[in-house]
């Protein structure tokens, strides 16, 4: 096994690896290959594709050294808990770098309006500057950039969304009951189930995307309202689609046999990571939609 | 010597030449990688500061154009802070955690190998933008819009190192938190741990939190000017201020980040060289704690003259001068620990002492700045310049020369020379004041920080300080000296290199065993402090 014990018995320490200079690269490449595409510049979307392909070339390799690993039961308990704070404190990672954006709409929603309107100590921006705005929500602002627009509502799409994504919650932790039970096939199914729910809510997502952009004219230059509903929306739809392909990685690896009922990590990251953008959807259909 | 079981060197099968540094998984190689980075990054942008003292040594314009001055003070900042303080405080943790900890390594040696390895990159994606058509973006470290938008090319790559070092750090956060919560050496209890392992912990849990935030403040900032969004244009219902409170709300705890570390270190260098167990060990991990909650409280007396509402800068007021008391109290805590104690002063703890008054200073002047009708007078002038530059290089760049005098026989088997280290303190010491302290009254007088001009009244005391200036980069060539031949050679270090030293690191043979520990140390080598002991 390519794994090493250098330091005894006692220690998972690993070998050299080169993935990660290779991740470095891939990083590099598609830094550098969309700010040209940004700017452009020369092959920009090329550089861009490249850069994407070799860190999933990067994530495919190191991943794989680390399942074989696993398997060969080079992993203590030591190591699973070093993953585990290290999967913890990602997660807590992601939930601030949200935190960020909701940090934008809920500072545009409670203080700018009110203050483009004469609120607080802003009585000349107003007077001066945005002559006799009112503060409404949604909106694009006292420049109505964007144009007139229809807003979104928490009935409908996203109220199926919901549910979708709530019960894929549900789907995942009945997956899970069934991995510690042995009970592969129940494994194997309600994983599935879930993949079928996440995709199901991106695609749906997507087709509610396309209705805003093109019925509602509610795009990105909408305003703020448009810069907060597509970024963080956005976000989060490409973090269901992360998360979609995480599963279906664990449905592939637990259909090959891995995982034991004591030992799986991996499944358990990942539900992790599910559960927290599901969360995530909930302050999103509280804040963003219904609201 | 001791009884802890060493692994021998092993190297066999692994790499050589640059490939060994280029997918080493090893703590210390890595600590050593982040370290020489950080000094190289250090010089680099040392390098940008003495272009700016020189442009300010009379006035008028002489070298360079009001743009390219924008630029040097903007990377002076983000090669400083990112390039230099950061990295050489990880690389710190990355040497000095698993060995203070009783462990063999980090707890994810793989990715703290690629915490490294994206440095160099997002560095080079930072620099080249001074190549680029239209010159690196002028428009400051903290890269307020609607200037940064207007930086031509240079923008989304600037954009794009800054999340590369954000993902570094991140990542580099979380294994130093793993490392500390699951790999003590049984018997090490939460609170029988190091201050410096303390104080790291803290740190990481800083940077893990407002990193991400950095990326999206930056990542707002890229969708309104290429993507037509709105969160910083008045017109579309946002706000610019908003992303001052985003930034700050990451710039806040940063400045802790680059902070808490070198309380770790002064803690152990004091500690040490009173030959006294640390005063107030737990009001001290106490202290650290309510720093760092209180960093996410007060972000916005950065900002107090953007016309801010009355509450909220009466708010940010009051929890700012609050971080003076646990601040104080570790002031107070270093204090005591020196006192009646069997003091020596070999250089790190010259540093150490140069960084308790010099640090204080700083707090000082920043207590000062607190104050929203003194900040409205001194905000944007030389004043804050001075402020930060007596907490972030006699308070941050302090502790870490001070660390590595303290552990380079640790990581090289071989005592520093201590004459020319002791010329490195003085000569930095007594030409920092010279640089940083005439700062203040130019503040004072109303010289604005960031203009690459100023009135004539203002010509003497910039003299000075550019000699300061000019004298300290000088100086840190001979820092490069003392490591380079402490590497090389010198007198032969003990085990314990120190004869106040206590900790888990001082029972390891010096130079450290390429993997520290292979089985755990016994419980009775984890040092409790004596009056726990009772």
């Amino acid at each position: 096994m390519s794994a090493e014990a250098h330091a005894g018995s006692h220690y998972y320490l690993p070998h050299p690896s080169h993935w990660p200079i290779l991740g470095s690269v891939g990083l590099f490449t598609t830094a550098v290959g969309g700010a040209l595409w940004l700017e452009d510049m020369g092959f920009g979307k090329y550089v861009l594709l490249l850069g994407l392909i070799i860190i999933c070339v990067m994530m495919f390799g190191w991943f794989g050294t680390v399942i074989r690993e696993s398997l060969s039961g080079t992993y203590n308990a030591q190591v699973d808990r070093s993953f585990r704070w290290g999967m913890t404190f990602f997660i807590f990672s992601e939930v601030m770098f949200f935190g960020g954006f909701f940090g934008a709409l809920f500072f545009a929603r409670v203080f700018v309006e009110n203050w483009l309107a004469g609120g607080s100590n802003s009585l000349f921006t107003n007077l001066i500057i945005w002559k006799g705005y009112e503060p409404v929500w949604p909106s694009n602002g006292p420049g109505n950039l964007g144009g007139d627009f229809e807003g979104m509502t928490a009935t409908g799409l996203a109220a199926i969304n919901t549910l979708i994504l709530l019960s894929s919650g549900l789907t995942v932790t009945i997956a899970h009951w069934g991995l510690k039970e042995g009970n592969r096939k129940k494994l194997c199914w309600f994983l599935l189930f879930t993949i079928i729910l996440g995709f199901a809510f991106v695609a749906l997502q997507g087709h509610e995307f396309l209705d805003a952009w093109y019925k509602q004219h509610l795009t990105l230059g909408t305003g703020i309202y448009g810069s907060t509903f597509f970024m963080l929306t956005g976000f989060h739809g490409l973090h269901v689609t992360i998360g979609a392909i995480m599963l279906t990685v664990i449905l592939i690896r637990s259909l090959r046999g891995h995982f034991t009922p004591q030992h799986h990590f991996a499944f358990e990251a990942v539900s992790w990571y599910w559960h927290f953008v599901d969360v995530v959807w909930l302050g999103l259909f509280i804040f963003v939609y219904w609201l | 010597m001791n009884t802890v079981a060493v692994v021998h060197e092993h190297y066999a099968g692994h790499p050589s030449g640059i490939w060994r540094w280029v997918t080493t998984t090893n703590h210390k190689d890595i600590g050593t990688l982040y370290l020489c980075f950080s000094l190289l990054m250090f010089f680099v942008g040392g390098s940008f500061a003495m272009l700016i003292r020189v442009e300010l040594w009379t006035p008028g314009m002489q070298l360079m154009d009001p743009e390219f001055f924008n630029e040097m003070t903007a990377l002076h900042g983000l090669v400083m802070i990112f390039g230099a303080i950061m990295p050489a405080f990880v690389g710190l943790a990355n040497w000095m955690i698993p060995m203070m900890v009783g462990a063999p390594d980090m707890a994810l040696p793989r990715m703290n190998n690629w915490s490294f390895w994206i440095l160099p990159f997002a560095f080079i994606l930072l620099l080249s933008t001074l190549f680029m058509p239209g010159g690196a973006a002028g428009a400051g470290w903290t890269m307020y819009p609607p200037l940064f938008m207007q930086s031509g090319v240079a923008m989304p790559f600037q954009v794009f190192a800054i999340h590369l070092m954000g993902i570094s750090s991140v990542m580099g956060g979380i294994n130093i938190i793993a490392t500390i919560l699951n790999l003590r050496a049984p018997g090490m209890s939460l609170m029988k741990m190091p201050m410096f392992v303390w104080s790291w912990l803290i740190t990481a849990y800083l940077l893990i939190a407002v990193m991400p935030v950095l990326a999206g403040a930056v990542t707002m900032m890229l969708m309104d000017k290429y993507f037509g969004t709105s969160f910083f244009n008045a017109a579309g219902g946002g706000d610019p201020v908003l992303y001052q409170h985003v930034f700050w709300f990451f710039g806040h705890p940063e400045v802790y980040i680059m902070i808490l570390p070198a309380f770790g270190i002064i803690s152990e260098i004091v500690s040490t060289f009173s030959r006294k167990p640390l005063f107030g060990y737990t009001s001290m991990v106490f202290a650290i704690a309510s720093i760092a909650f209180l960093s996410f409280i007060v972000w916005a007396h950065h900002m107090f003259t953007v016309g801010m509402p009355l509450a909220a800068d009466l708010f940010f007021m009051f929890t700012t001068m609050l971080i003076a008391v646990p601040t104080g109290v570790k002031v107070f805590n270093w204090v005591a620990t020196m006192w009646r104690g069997a003091l020596s002063f070999e250089t790190p703890m010259l540093f150490a002492v140069a960084f308790v008054f010099l640090f204080t200073i700083g707090g000082f002047s920043g207590v000062m700045l607190a104050l929203v009708p003194a900040d409205w007078q001194y905000h944007q002038t030389y004043f804050v310049v001075a402020h930060f530059h007596y907490v972030l290089v006699t308070g941050s760049a302090f502790a870490i020369m001070g660390a590595v005098y303290y552990w380079l026989p640790k990581w090289t088997g071989h005592m520093y020379n201590e004459t020319l280290a002791k010329w490195h303190f003085w000569l930095s010491v007594i030409s920092v004041n010279v640089l940083y302290f005439p700062m203040h009254f130019l503040g004072l007088a109303g010289m604005p920080r960031r203009i690459p001009d100023y009135p004539v009244q203002f010509t003497d005391l910039n003299q000075i300080v550019s000699v300061g200036g000019f004298v300290f980069g000088a100086s840190q060539l001979l820092f490069v000296a003392c490591i380079i031949l402490c590497v090389r050679g010198g007198k032969k270090a003990e085990a314990r290199a120190w004869d106040g030293a206590h900790g888990l690191e001082w029972t390891l043979p010096s130079p450290a065993p390429y993997h520290s520990f292979a089985e755990p140390p016994p419980a009775n080598l984890i040092w409790t402090r004596p009056y726990q002991a009772s």
